[in-house]
């Protein structure tokens, strides 16, 4: 058992305590498994990788599956009744599976059956993402938890992955409590430890030791996530090493290096975790702005905010932008041309300070008052037509505004602009108009 | 090392029983057993049909005593031409699985192949009929064992409940209903011409859950090798008998009752004990063979802890800012719920009072937000808030300020800012 230990953690760094304690209570040889485990722990913390390597070094039949992909029953029961059965979906049988199953009730029969007929193996079943269970049938949790129970004789273990704890889990009846392991996230050094297997065979470990120190002082405040590190790693190695490919630098130079990477990691800082593009676009993307060139990628990709909108809707839409973000009260401030001077006093800036609209979000104005907003802020005169009427219930279709009860002929509606402020800003910018002198937050 | 993991595992799978416990429960529920036993000859033999139901928790053994009961049926041979069809709540979903289900248990799938039924009380009555036959008398008698009865309660107009008692009831066939729950309520849960049918025969158990000496005995049994002659029993048997006995003086042990009484005190779920001595019991090596308190103290441990502090371990210095303003958020506010753009603004007042730390850009924050979210550290209070942008939708925090600070004391290389933000009021 020491060995097989020995074994996983020597290709698995950093897990030996988990891995020891899942080894021993799966046992060796023909030891009756537990019935259920459920391992939990942030994603990218070897959950996975883990279960999957220990069954497969105990020569336990599995089936692995993702609630994700298996998002109705019968495809989660077929696939996992496939991957016991050895079945291979192929040309030579027609792409039929091994048994049509879709309710509970069959699904142990057959586990039975499979039981039965490969000699009572041990197998385990492995859920992914189990989270996911909870919004299917308020039994299939249950009957996975005590699948062991219910076939009988057939020594099964199902285990549960999740990156939520057991406790919210809780909620059907028969729910059997599983032995819960608990994978913790990767302290600093062992991500160090583990980041350092990726070094390039050109370069001394020293060197990048010292890369990965620089990547980690820069992203591990934002994010603790393995995956993420590495691929940001692997992502800025090359644009680090480049002053020492063009001879500018030695290995040595750590500040030269670092100033040179130091821009690219803070850029690189604005989209952690995001994957707004892939890793090949953004090397692409890295290369044109060094060639100072007009990159379209980048700026299609930060300024989607951009839109391109009938020169009224846009009126209409700046004017829906204020009534939902200036109380009521205070347009006659704003457009009328003799509203009186109003003294600002203490007690005014510390209560607008409390409750920002900005904070808060925007709020509902019926129709009458965006019109009203919306003739004074334009400069021509504008009839009132279906025109313009339409022009509303398209902002509304956009998404750019919606649309609060008012179904009816009698109710007027009420509105809500549903747009950021960024956004109104350049559309206000587009018809060079100064919204931010209008708006109760910052006049 | 490997036989006695074996043995001792067997032991401790959380649902079945040792070997021995069926008698065990027998001879504790000697009268229970006694009138379930009764009522299944009667309608053996007698041709009687009965219905009744067993209650009790979880964990209590339902099964295993109706299940030693009818073993000792069997080997009395009263069971005779009997059936015995187990029907589960969990497994049969609706009454058409569960006809289906009953249609195989008891060998008919031959006779109703190509037959159409109008009804689903014919098909029953179809099904009992190809038992019968002669008279009332040779009909065979079947029993219906229903696993988590109550779950049976909430399909559609609950067919197969009405017919099953219906056919005990007006003794069309001899069958015996029986039904096991942990649900005290499970009668109100049947509708009314359902209830009537019903026998009301209601068989509770009380396990006796005192510490000492049920408890402890139970803790001595679980751990036990078998140490007499029999088809089981351990091939070493000076290694079992030295075994037995330092189980035996392991109850008396002073830290080994403390950590026990404490898991008792919790719950009295004999599982929970099971889940923790297995992990024991696997940890045992060649060389360090004994379960002590040390091992049950690790093994408590392990399995007990808070999981929500387990989680805030595994956050980001990020995530961590953004909970510590959420949960000072909820106390400015008096819980009151609060939106993303709330908890930027706390996060942006704190980066800017601490120069050093330089305010991550909002797409990051959001997203570290949205992960947050997904942990299900955070709430949201309506679930369809439909056409509010999702920076302004409302969030309860789930985690408590104890969970919270017990989290921050213990991380490592946590920023001293952070932590001082964290006990500062405000």
């Amino acid at each position: 058992m020491e060995v097989a230990v020995q074994d996983i953690s020597d290709s698995i760094p950093c897990r030996r305590e988990q891995i020891q304690l899942l080894v021993h209570l799966l046992g060796q040889g023909t030891c009756a498994l537990p019935s259920s485990l459920f391992v939990y722990g942030p994603s990218g913390c070897g959950k996975t990788l883990v279960t999957l390597a220990v069954l497969k070094r105990l020569d336990i039949i599995t089936a692995h599956i993702n609630c994700i992909e298996a998002y109705t029953p019968r495809i989660m029961f077929e696939t996992v009744l496939n991957q016991l059965s050895g079945t291979v979906l192929s040309s030579s049988n027609g792409y039929t599976s091994y048994a049509s199953c879709d309710n509970l009730g069959d699904f142990v029969k057959h586990i039975k059956d499979i039981g039965r007929n490969k000699g009572m193996p041990r197998i385990a079943v492995v859920v992914e993402h189990s989270e996911r269970l909870r919004d299917q049938d308020a039994n299939i949790m249950p009957v996975l938890c005590r699948l062991q129970e219910l076939t009988r004789s057939t020594n099964i273990v199902v285990i549960f992955l999740s990156s939520i704890p057991v406790d919210k889990f809780r909620a059907s009846t028969g729910f059997m409590e599983p032995i819960v392991l608990h994978f913790p996230q990767y302290y600093k050094n062992e991500v160090m430890e583990i980041l350092v297997k990726l070094k390039p065979e050109k370069y001394s470990e020293e060197f990048f030791k010292n890369y990965i120190n620089l990547v980690l002082s820069v992203f591990y405040v934002a994010t603790k996530d393995l995956p993420e590190l590495k691929h940001q790693v692997q992502l800025n190695f090359q644009t680090y090493c480049e002053p020492i490919e063009k001879g500018e630098a030695a290995e040595g130079d750590m500040r030269q290096l670092w100033r040179n990477i130091e821009p690219h990691l803070r850029k690189a800082m604005n989209s952690v975790y995001l994957r707004e593009v892939s890793s090949d676009q953004y090397e692409r993307m890295q290369k044109l702005t060094e060639k100072n060139e007009p990159d379209h990628l980048l700026s299609n990709m930060s300024h989607n905010a951009k839109m391109e909108l009938p020169f009224y809707s846009k009126f209409l839409l700046i004017a829906a932008y204020l009534a939902s973000y200036n109380p009521a009260r205070t347009d006659r401030r704003f457009f009328m041309k003799y509203h009186g001077k109003q003294r600002k006093t203490q007690a005014m800036i510390k209560a607008k300070e409390r409750s920002s609209n900005q904070l808060v979000g925007p709020k509902p104005f019926p129709l009458d008052r965006l019109l009203a907003i919306f003739y004074s802020i334009v400069d021509d005169r504008v009839t009132p037509t279906a025109n313009v009427f339409s022009q509303i219930s398209t902002l509304v279709t956009l998404r750019l505004l919606t649309q609060i009860g008012g179904d009816d002929q009698l109710d007027s509606p009420k509105y809500k602009c549903v747009v950021s402020l960024d956004f109104i800003r350049t559309i206000a910018r587009m018809v060079s108009f100064d919204i931010i002198r209008y708006l109760y937050d910052y006049a | 090392m490997t036989q006695l993991q074996q043995h001792l595992r067997h032991n401790l799978t959380l649902w079945g029983s040792t070997l021995d416990a069926g008698e065990k429960l027998v001879s504790l529920y000697s009268s229970e057993a006694q009138h379930l036993e009764e009522l299944m000859t009667r309608t053996l033999t007698l041709g009687e049909s009965n219905s009744a139901m067993v209650l009790a928790p979880r964990g209590t053994g339902k099964s295993a005593l109706v299940d030693t009961v009818l073993k000792k049926l069997e080997t009395t041979g009263s069971l005779g031409e009997g059936f015995v069809v187990r029907l589960s709540g969990l497994l049969q979903t609706d009454d058409r699985h569960a006809l289906r289900e009953i249609t195989s248990q008891l060998r008919l799938e031959t006779a109703t192949a190509n037959k159409v039924f109008g009804s689903f009380a014919e098909n029953l009555s179809y099904l009992l009929e190809s038992l019968r036959c002669g008279s009332k008398e040779t009909s065979k008698p079947v029993i219906f064992l229903l696993d988590e009865f109550d779950l049976f309660c909430h399909h559609r107009n609950q067919t197969l409940l009405y017919n099953l008692f219906d056919v005990a009831q007006s003794a069309q066939a001899p069958i015996c209903v029986l039904g096991l729950t942990c649900r005290l309520d499970v009668i109100e849960l049947l509708e009314k011409r359902v209830k009537s049918r019903f026998s009301h025969r209601q068989i509770h158990l009380f396990p006796p859950d005192a510490f000492d000496p049920h408890y402890l005995a139970t803790f001595t049994h679980l751990l036990t090798l078998p140490d007499d002659d029999g088809d089981n029993a351990f091939p070493r048997k000076d290694f079992a008998r030295r075994w037995n006995s330092d189980v035996a003086s392991l109850v008396e042990d002073i830290d080994v009752r403390r950590v026990l009484k404490r898991i008792h005190t919790t719950t009295k779920d004999v599982r929970t004990l099971k889940a923790i001595l297995l992990v024991c019991v696997c940890d045992l090596r060649d060389e360090n063979d004994r379960v002590d308190a040390r091992r049950l103290t690790k093994a408590h441990t392990l399995l007990s802890g808070d999981a929500k502090t387990k989680l805030l371990h595994g956050l980001s210095f990020l995530q961590l800012t953004l909970i510590i303003a959420m949960s000072h958020l909820t106390h400015t506010y008096d819980g009151e719920p609060y939106n993303f753009e709330m908890v930027l603004h706390e996060y942006l007042k704190f980066s800017r009072r601490h120069s050093h730390t330089r305010p991550l850009p909002r797409p990051v924050v959001f997203k570290a937000f949205d992960q947050l979210k997904g942990l299900e550290l955070i709430r949201a209070v309506d679930s369809n808030s439909r056409g509010t942008q999702r920076e302004y939708r409302l969030y309860h925090l789930l985690v408590t300020p104890d969970q919270l600070s017990s989290a921050l004391t213990t991380i490592p290389a946590l920023p001293t800012d952070l932590q001082q933000w964290a006990v500062s009021a405000i």
